[in-house]
């Protein structure tokens, strides 16, 4: 039995800058992770991020992810690599670890922070299954981490953020990219995403879905097809693509299993991503100990992620009677920094949702 | 309010550049900054890379509005814009023609002196400029500025190159 104060499940944007904040309010913390190395997606984002200096904007996500695992090298943080949080067992508050593939042990932590991060949603389309029909976030893992070009000619499904810095980096990495069609009558991501995409003379398709794939083994072509405003099809819209790779960037699920499992009180936020935690304000859901942040609380941005974690953690710390003196001002500039990050006009989806969750915890 | 174009292809169309263009005394001057960020996004090392206070944002959604009082064309924020959305036209690079500075980053990279092909914001050809200057230091963080000779009357339409193998 491993023995904490904090555990973190997840050593992405979020766990880490919540493993951080914890270790720096005096907590002993454990952060759990699947991979054989920290940094979640961060590892992956060879883009500059956005937001402020304190969200480490102009910096290169892998540049990020190694920032933050220097400064948790300063900390009393331990890290348990290759490893899964499979379970947790209510009645003792004791989570099941399954360290490697075939080792299981049990941790027990004062608080817990779940930042499991998301997976990717996929599209209903005939022939969805074929070899060469990938998420886009698994392109980019493939590419960006391990070095492996997925393909030559690619379609990209989703004009959001990740479709859009999925495109723009398979074009760095000479595949090429036909298109980026989505359903929705304009551009989800960020304008300036979408120009340096286009000034590379990709096509944006917009009001646009897939029809069908086709191929006898592997993906050989699709036909995209225009929609109009009800997202029903348009007969006679159809255009052939001679592609060998689809990408499938049309949003991300929320990854809450081990919340679901541990009985947290959950609601359906479309705005949010899906299924989502009823949290506090200080990310406690609603099984006491047990703390939410980053992309399993609601989908957004790394940098906001990053914030919430730097709550959480400051606050499952606080609750156990940690406090290095800096809580009450920590506390107060990360939440003035998540509310600057939410007030504009690009937040109002996440706003809105956050409402909604609030009403509907009640 | 961005355009439609904007919103459906990712171009800004006239009405979301007239917005953007540097009057003409800033023009004469010499080189400015551009800066194509339409949308109120939460975002702002423009800013804060900014050496001459040029760019202030009081809110961190705000867009960057360039004081052409104070830029001259330094190139600081090009290479920290997460977007890659800012330019430094210079109008007087020479008698006949004019230059612009871009964020370029794909190989090869293209050298002082080699002739590239100009590129507008839909990716297609609009002529041939030539290299003046190539910026890639540890500042640029490999977000290497590309400055090439377009017509002066191309400086607000060259916003890519493609360099030919």
């Amino acid at each position: 039995m491993i023995n904490t104060d904090v555990a973190v499940i997840g050593g992405g944007p979020a766990g880490l800058s919540a493993a951080i904040a914890a270790a720096d309010m005096g907590a002993h913390v454990t952060i759990i992770d699947r991979n054989h190395e920290l940094g979640g997606q961060l590892l992956k984002q060879t883009h500059m991020f956005f937001g402020s200096r304190e969200e480490y904007a102009s910096t290169r996500g892998f540049d990020i992810a190694n920032i933050l695992k220097e400064e948790l090298k300063e900390r009393s943080v331990e890290v348990l690599l290759n490893t899964t949080a499979v379970g947790y067992y209510k009645d003792d508050g004791v989570w099941a670890l399954e360290e490697g593939e075939d080792k299981f042990v049990k941790l027990k932590a004062k608080k817990t922070i779940v930042a499991t991060g998301a997976m990717e949603r996929h599209l209903l389309f005939p022939n969805n299954d074929l070899p060469g029909i990938y998420g886009a976030g698994a392109v980019q893992t493939l590419m960006n981490q391990y070095g492996v070009m997925p393909g030559k000619k690619v379609l990209m499904v989703g004009a959001g953020n990740i479709g859009l810095i999925v495109s723009y980096q398979l074009l760095q990495a000479g595949v090429e990219v036909s298109a980026i069609i989505d359903a929705a009558p304009a551009i989800g991501g960020y304008l300036v995403h979408a120009s340096k995409v286009r000034r590379q003379g990709v096509p944006i398709l917009t009001s646009y879905t897939v029809k069908r794939a086709y191929g006898n083994e592997v993906l050989e072509g699709a036909t995209i097809v225009k929609v109009d405003e009800g997202f029903r099809q348009i007969p006679g819209t159809e255009i052939d693509m001679d592609i060998d790779t689809m990408c499938i960037a049309v949003g991300l699920n929320p990854l809450v299993e081990l919340l679901w499992q541990a009985g947290c009180k959950m609601r359906y936020i479309p705005q949010l991503g899906g299924h989502v935690p009823v949290k506090d304000e200080d990310y406690e859901t609603t099984v006491k100990g047990i703390y939410v942040a980053g992309d399993a609380a609601e989908i957004e941005e790394a940098t906001s992620a990053m914030v919430e974690g730097r709550l959480a953690g400051l606050n499952a710390a606080h609750a156990i009677g940690f406090d290095n003196g800096n809580y009450a001002r920590e506390k107060d500039n990360a939440l003035k920094r998540l509310n600057a990050l939410r007030s504009g006009p690009v937040g109002a989806k996440i706003r809105n949702g956050l409402l909604k969750l609030a009403e509907e915890a009640v | 309010m961005v355009s439609q174009r904007l919103l459906r292809e990712g171009v800004a169309d006239e009405t979301d550049l007239k917005e953007i263009i540097p009057p003409d005394y800033a023009l004469d001057k010499g080189p400015v900054a551009v800066a194509e960020c339409f949308q109120e996004i939460p975002c702002n090392p423009c800013s804060t890379y900014c050496r001459r206070g040029a760019i202030v944002l009081e809110n961190i959604n705000d867009r960057p509005i360039i004081d052409y009082d104070r830029c001259n064309g330094c190139t600081l924020c090009v290479s920290k814009c997460p977007g890659l959305a800012i330019f430094v036209i210079n109008k007087n690079f020479s008698e006949d023609e004019a230059t612009v500075t871009l964020p370029y980053e794909f190989l090869p990279l293209p050298k002082k002196g080699d002739v590239v092909i100009t590129l507008d914001r839909y990716g297609s050809p609009v002529g041939k400029g030539k290299v003046v200057r190539v910026q890639n230091t540890r500042y640029n963080d490999k977000t290497p500025l590309i400055t090439v000779t377009v017509p002066k009357d191309m400086i607000m339409n060259v916003r890519n190159i493609k360099v030919e193998a």
